[in-house]
């Protein structure tokens, strides 16, 4: 392999391991709050990709994309609302099983709605042919655009929840929430902002990633898979472990594709997940003090 | 003859499906009774997975991926035809050792292939490795980790069978041969032998429930339904809870396999879409419905769910249909629709109507 062609899968291989991350962030905000997965995380990007998309052929593109994301979020609210808020039962078990429930009546309403047909936001700078050169490496500008977006989110998040009253009150719900409630943080509507805020995050991801990866009905599992990878893989709950994680497992997949049938390339992932569990669950940057404590 | 409790629902079911065999025959809808056959495979599957999830309280998003195992290897292992080999060891060796089931195609052409005894054994053992060597880390996991673990080991077994050349890839495999039983007997798609199909696969089923049955009434039935109330009281008291965890896990794959071998025979071929996670899904959903730790709720709700669904009741909302039930049981009936409290809350509804009624009345 030459030296153009690795730094060609290496910068595919971060392209899509910045999305990973930002699907796995979307996991530890929910979780940092809750302790719940929300398996729903790749539908959320899923239906920011595809709602911009239908905003997009009446409206200019900085207005579709916003529009989606204020859309998913509100998705994301209900969603706690209606159903995690009244469950009767909330053990883990049960909220796995509403959450799967969930995203699998998000993925077939987006089918009965867009079809099965594979639709994409159109490049947000330059079109599908324009390329820039870098070390010989050639890349779309829309790779940038997705590097950039994910360090934003990544910065911004880093912000809100060190220096914002609501961030700083997610973060006091996730540590001990009755304490927090006594303090006068209204736990419930923390989480419900959490699910607003993870929604959001992912509908974001599914905007940016939309020209490169192309968005369908179904697109929203292999991601949410990944996603939960590399959340493991950093660590749940780890925000820096999610990047670095998703880093890594993105550029796994891209050189594994050098090796291996592309048809493959979902198992690469998941295979490192598997691996991931059996031997440290709490991941790179887990301490092993915490995960003592932890039930996995 | 003093016949015991526990097998009262046993007589019932064995009447309930002699009388709807009656009925679908003689009312001239005997058609039907081939999706029965095929809902009796899977409520297969459904019941194994009832005894992990409801009596370990063990969920796993990857039971699609055991029924696909057992599937594609007997499809595959049955649909080489010997008679081409001839001359090569191997072949020679199953052809007189008679583990071989030798034909005629359509076409005049000699057709040998493996028993599909041979296959549904090496089906089984394979099963067994499989769920052996994943399910000891897999089973030290909880919660969401094992869910995404069992979710992970069901997408890789989708990916294999949907990349690998051997498995058909997106076509699946087809024709793969009857599998005869006794005498003239055999599980195939044959409409003449539709009824007596019928009747091998809720033998099958039947047989099945009753082995859990006992399961759950014995010593180790007892561990495990103290493992169902608490894994670590039950660890106190002495239960080995990773070795039956582990037990359970294994059981539960074989059944999935052999509903996965059973209905492949039976629909002479199997495609990826059975290993898919919507599958996994779909029993996950049906298992809470039934009632997690009830075996006949799963049963009953394994046939008739899958009956439907089979029949096409729920057009294009099939998989919407099963995500929305998980949803409903979980927010309203956590603990499944046929409980006895439910029947019980039901009564006393009705009663109460039935007063209200009189007193209006007087």
């Amino acid at each position: 392999m030459s030296f153009e062609q690795l730094l060609q899968y290496l910068l595919s291989g971060v392209t899509m391991g910045s999305i990973y991350a930002i699907v796995a962030i979307g996991y530890n905000i929910i979780y940092n709050t809750t302790g719940i997965i929300n398996f729903a995380q790749g539908e959320f990007v899923m239906l920011g990709g595809m709602t911009a998309i239908s905003f997009n052929f009446f409206m200019p593109l900085p207005l579709a994309i916003f529009l989606s994301v204020i859309i998913v979020s509100f998705v994301g609210a209900f969603i706690d609302i209606v159903f995690i808020r009244n469950l009767k039962k909330p053990s883990v078990l049960n909220m796995i099983i509403v959450t799967i429930g969930l995203s699998t009546v998000i993925r077939e309403v987006a089918l009965h709605i867009w079809d099965e047909k594979v639709r994409s936001l159109p490049y947000f700078t330059g079109d599908e042919s324009s390329s820039i050169n870098i070390f010989g490496a050639y890349i779309s500008p829309q790779v940038l655009w997705v590097l950039g977006v994910s360090a934003v989110i990544v910065i911004g998040l880093t912000f809100f929840f060190k220096y914002t009253l609501p961030g700083r009150s997610m973060r006091a719900c996730s540590a001990n929430i009755t304490a927090a409630q006594l303090c006068g943080v209204n736990a419930k509507n923390m989480v419900t902002l959490s699910f607003m805020l993870s929604a959001a995050i992912g509908a974001i991801a599914g905007t940016v990633v939309s020209p490169i990866t192309m968005t369908q009905y179904d697109g929203g599992t292999s991601l949410a898979i990944k996603g939960f990878a590399v959340a493991i893989l950093g660590g749940l709950g780890n925000s820096t472990g999610a990047v670095v994680g998703g880093i890594v497992i993105g550029v796994l997949e891209a050189l594994s594709i050098s090796i291996l049938p592309s048809a493959y390339k979902d198992a690469i992932a998941i295979a490192l997940l598997l691996l991931i569990l059996f031997i440290k669950p709490s991941g790179l940057f887990g301490s092993s003090e915490v995960s003592a404590l932890k039930e996995y | 003859m003093k016949i015991s409790h526990k097998y009262v629902p046993v007589i019932i079911l064995l009447g309930g499906v002699i009388l709807f065999q009656l009925i679908s025959t003689l009312s001239g809808i005997e058609y039907i009774l081939t999706q029965m056959t095929m809902a009796g495979y899977y409520a297969m599957v459904i019941i194994g997975l009832t005894m992990l999830m409801g009596y370990t309280g063990q969920i796993s998003l990857g039971h699609a991926g055991f029924f696909a195992i057992g599937g594609y290897t007997s499809a595959v292992l049955t649909t080489q035809n010997l008679a081409a080999l001839k001359g090569t060891g191997l072949a020679d060796f199953i052809m007189n050792s008679g583990l071989s089931v030798s034909m005629t195609d359509t076409y005049g052409q000699e057709l040998v292939y493996l028993s599909p005894w041979i296959s549904l054994t090496l089906a089984i053992l394979i099963t067994i490795i499989v769920a052996f060597l994943i399910g000891i880390p897999i089973l030290k996991l909880k919660g969401h980790y094992l869910a995404m673990a069992t979710l992970g080991f069901g997408t890789i077994i989708y990916r294999i069978v949907l990349g690998a050349g051997i498995f058909g890839e997106a076509d699946g495999i087809s024709e793969v041969p009857a599998f005869p039983v006794l005498g003239g007997l055999s599980i195939s798609g044959d409409s003449a032998l539709r009824i007596e199909n019928y009747y091998i696969a809720w033998f099958v089923l039947g047989v099945g429930v009753l082995l859990l049955i006992n399961l759950v009434n014995s010593r180790a039935g007892r561990a495990l339904r103290s493992i169902h109330g608490s894994e670590d009281a039950a660890s106190a008291m002495g239960v080995d809870t990773a070795r039956y965890k582990l037990a359970i896990f294994v059981l539960s794959a074989v059944y999935a396999a052999v509903g996965g071998v059973l209905l492949t025979h039976f629909n002479g071929g199997i495609g990826p879409s059975e290993a898919s996670i919507m599958k996994s899904v779909r029993y996950v959903a049906i298992v809470a419905v039934g009632g997690m730790a009830n075996l006949w709720g799963a049963l009953i709700m394994g046939v008739l769910l899958n009956f439907l669904s089979l029949r096409g009741y729920f057009g294009s909302y099939d998989d919407a249909f099963f995500g929305v039930i998980l949803i409903v049981i979980m927010l309203f009936f956590p603990d499944g629709l046929l409980t006895r409290d439910n029947f019980k809350g039901l009564k006393q509804k009705i009663q109460r109507l039935i007063a209200r009624e009189k007193r209006t009345a007087e």
